[in-house]
């Protein structure tokens, strides 16, 4: 084939040009991160949580009991891929409260794009934001999730009722969990593995993460919790880490993930 | 005179210097005079715990903390500010009052602690229950028998304030208050009370003309000696917590293992710091003792056995305490005197606004 010389240079200009508008096209079109939503659904067994009006019966035992309050911190979340990277999310808090809708819905922005393969999270507030003073956001100290005297974020909470029965009055119960330092460090961490496909994070995916998170677990795990002989928690303190051995264990569990 | 001779030798070149000084002069002045107090980390003090970077000392804030310190608003009943239990001119402990007074003059069950160098405490209260200087003051806030009160309502109240929110917004540039900004703007000033002018610090500092006495120097060498490492650093605690052999049991107040729910916790304490001391009476976390002749008596031969006592109080003999001879009393009385810090209790940046 043979050009002319001006051919040459007017097909190496539109070349050159087009190639620098490719690139930026490119750069346009390929961002390196993505979003991800995380939808908490809060159950009791096989029912939804519904607060103080429905009356749920403890598999330990069978005692009937309403939940009026269901609170905790989720902190420090870290997503993993397959390759055995991970990408942690920077300033990590989120208060979930099943009396707040908006709550539920955990919203992460500038996530690296990829294909992951599970997620942790630490139930509660790590140690250093424990003791790290005033904050704002999901760790503000008014959000009644902050013991004064004691001081340290209360990492769950979950109240309610005990409906009477023959064997024992109507009383009410608190289970407050906090406390990170030993021997009654109540910080867990969560780690699940997404069971039948990847997350794919993308420029055109925007994946939503669904957990169910089963309240009986709280009653149900490997320290069982009897509601009419439990004293409660709500201070660091064994009881506090035997409510958060409960929830630690089975708790949180990947329901589905929409992939959008 | 000086100056005079000066001026006459390079007329032109030491004008513009006299201008340059007597320019700079004033402002240095004012600049003094608006200096937070305690911006200055003292020499012979270790690594603080709040770093000034933390939260760095501002003039407009530390006033703002400082009027929030003295604020009795802050209370449920609006009568009791920080400053009703913490009094600048003993070391901003309560005069005279055994245990802490609240709210309808209700009665805590400890005595109120000086407030001073906080800026280096990692763990504050008697329990050591809070652990950072900023939301520390929730504690005294929301007891019943203090100041009784929720931050919510504090938050309204300040909010409610015209010129609070302006303090506020100039300073955080965003409104409403918030428990953030409330609890930085209080803790400038509460990381402000630095005690560090006392006649021992001119002299470990080795400032010139200060010298100490034969018997403060012996009382010194025996605090060394008897006293440490409890009372040891320039902050005079070793911030551990102790039990200092008060009692036999701890059914009225079980002190750290209120807070760390473990039985060998029970009965200690936080070890006090003994700068200002002779000013802070009355002693130990119940002030049950009156005088600091009654608390070295209680070393020598008052000390009660208990599990936890603290192994540093049981001699090799088997006897308990730490034995001290009227002479050496004497002459640690003389030694602590020596850590009254006058400067630090009249300065009246720290004081309420009058």
């Amino acid at each position: 084939m043979k050009f002319s010389l001006p051919t040459f240079w007017v097909a190496a200009v539109v070349t050159v040009f087009s190639l620098a508008s490719c690139n930026d096209k490119e750069k346009e079109a390929q961002p390196t991160v993505g979003t991800l939503d995380i939808e908490m659904e809060h159950v009791v067994g096989n029912r939804a949580l519904a607060l103080n009006t429905t009356t749920y019966t403890n598999p330990v035992s069978n005692e009937q009991f309403t939940v009026s309050r269901f609170n905790y911190y989720v902190s420090n979340i870290r997503l993993q891929k397959a390759d055995g990277t991970e990408y942690p999310q920077p300033e990590s808090y989120y208060l979930v409260q099943e009396s707040d809708t908006e709550s539920k819905h955990l919203h992460l922005k500038d996530v690296p794009i990829g294909d992951y393969t599970g997620i942790s999270f630490v139930v509660g507030v790590d140690s250093a934001r424990n003791v790290a003073g005033a904050q704002t956001g999901a760790l503000d100290v008014n959000n009644n999730m902050f013991w004064d005297w004691n001081s340290g974020y209360i990492f769950f909470k979950m109240e309610g009722n005990l409906v009477a029965s023959s064997a024992y009055p109507a009383k009410s119960f608190l289970m407050h969990v906090g406390g990170f330092t030993k021997p009654y460090n109540a910080v867990r961490t969560v780690k699940l593995t997404f069971p039948s496909s990847n997350l794919l994070v993308g420029a055109d995916h925007s994946p939503e993460l669904h957990l169910r998170i089963d309240a009986l677990k709280v009653l149900n795990g490997p320290q069982p919790i009897q509601l009419s002989t439990f004293r409660g928690a709500h201070m660091p303190g064994a009881n506090a880490v035997q409510v958060a051995n409960n929830y630690a264990a089975g708790m949180f569990l990947v329901d589905h993930i929409n992939a959008n | 005179m000086r100056v005079f001779t000066s001026r006459t030798l390079t007329a032109p070149l030491l004008g513009l210097a006299g201008l340059l000084v007597t320019s700079c002069q004033p402002d240095a002045d004012i600049l003094k005079q608006q200096a937070v107090p305690g911006d200055t980390l003292p020499s012979n003090f270790p690594t603080p715990a709040y770093a000034l970077e933390t939260n760095p000392p501002d003039r407009a804030t530390f006033e703002l903390g400082r009027t929030l310190f003295y604020d009795p608003r802050l209370s449920r009943t609006g009568d009791v500010s920080c400053g009703s239990c913490h009094q600048q001119s003993v070391a901003f402990a309560h005069a005279d009052h055994r245990v802490s007074q609240g709210v309808d003059g209700l009665l805590g069950p400890r005595n109120t602690p000086p407030l001073q160098n906080l800026r280096w405490r990692r763990e504050l209260l008697w329990d050591g229950g809070s652990k950072n200087l900023e939301t520390m003051p929730l504690a005294p806030l929301t007891n019943p028998v203090e100041m009784d009160e929720t931050l919510g309502n504090v938050l309204k109240k300040l909010n409610a304030d015209a010129d609070y929110r302006r303090r506020f917004a100039k300073i955080y540039g965003r409104s409403p208050i918030d428990s953030y900004q409330f609890l930085r703007a209080l803790a400038q000033f509460t990381a402000a009370l630095t005690s560090a002018n006392s006649r021992y610090d001119h002299y470990v500092r080795g400032e010139a003309g200060r010298q100490l006495s034969a018997p403060e120097l012996r009382g010194r060498a025996l605090l060394a000696q008897k006293c440490t490492p409890c009372h040891s650093t320039d902050l005079f605690t070793d911030e551990t917590y102790r039990n200092n052999g008060l009692d036999r049991e701890f059914s009225a107040d079980s002190g750290r293992a209120h807070i760390t729910s473990v039985v060998q916790d029970r009965g200690k304490f936080k070890v006090p710091s003994l700068r200002n001391v002779t000013k802070t009476a009355p002693y130990m976390h119940d002030g049950r003792f009156a005088t600091l002749a009654e608390v070295l008596a209680h070393y020598d031969h008052g000390v009660q056995p208990s599990p936890t006592l603290d192994p540093l109080l049981r001699r090799p003999n088997g006897q308990l305490g730490i034995p001290l001879t009227a002479q050496e009393q004497a002459d640690l009385l003389a030694f602590l005197e020596t850590l009254t810090d006058t400067e630090f209790l009249q300065d009246r940046r720290l004081a309420e606004r009058q």
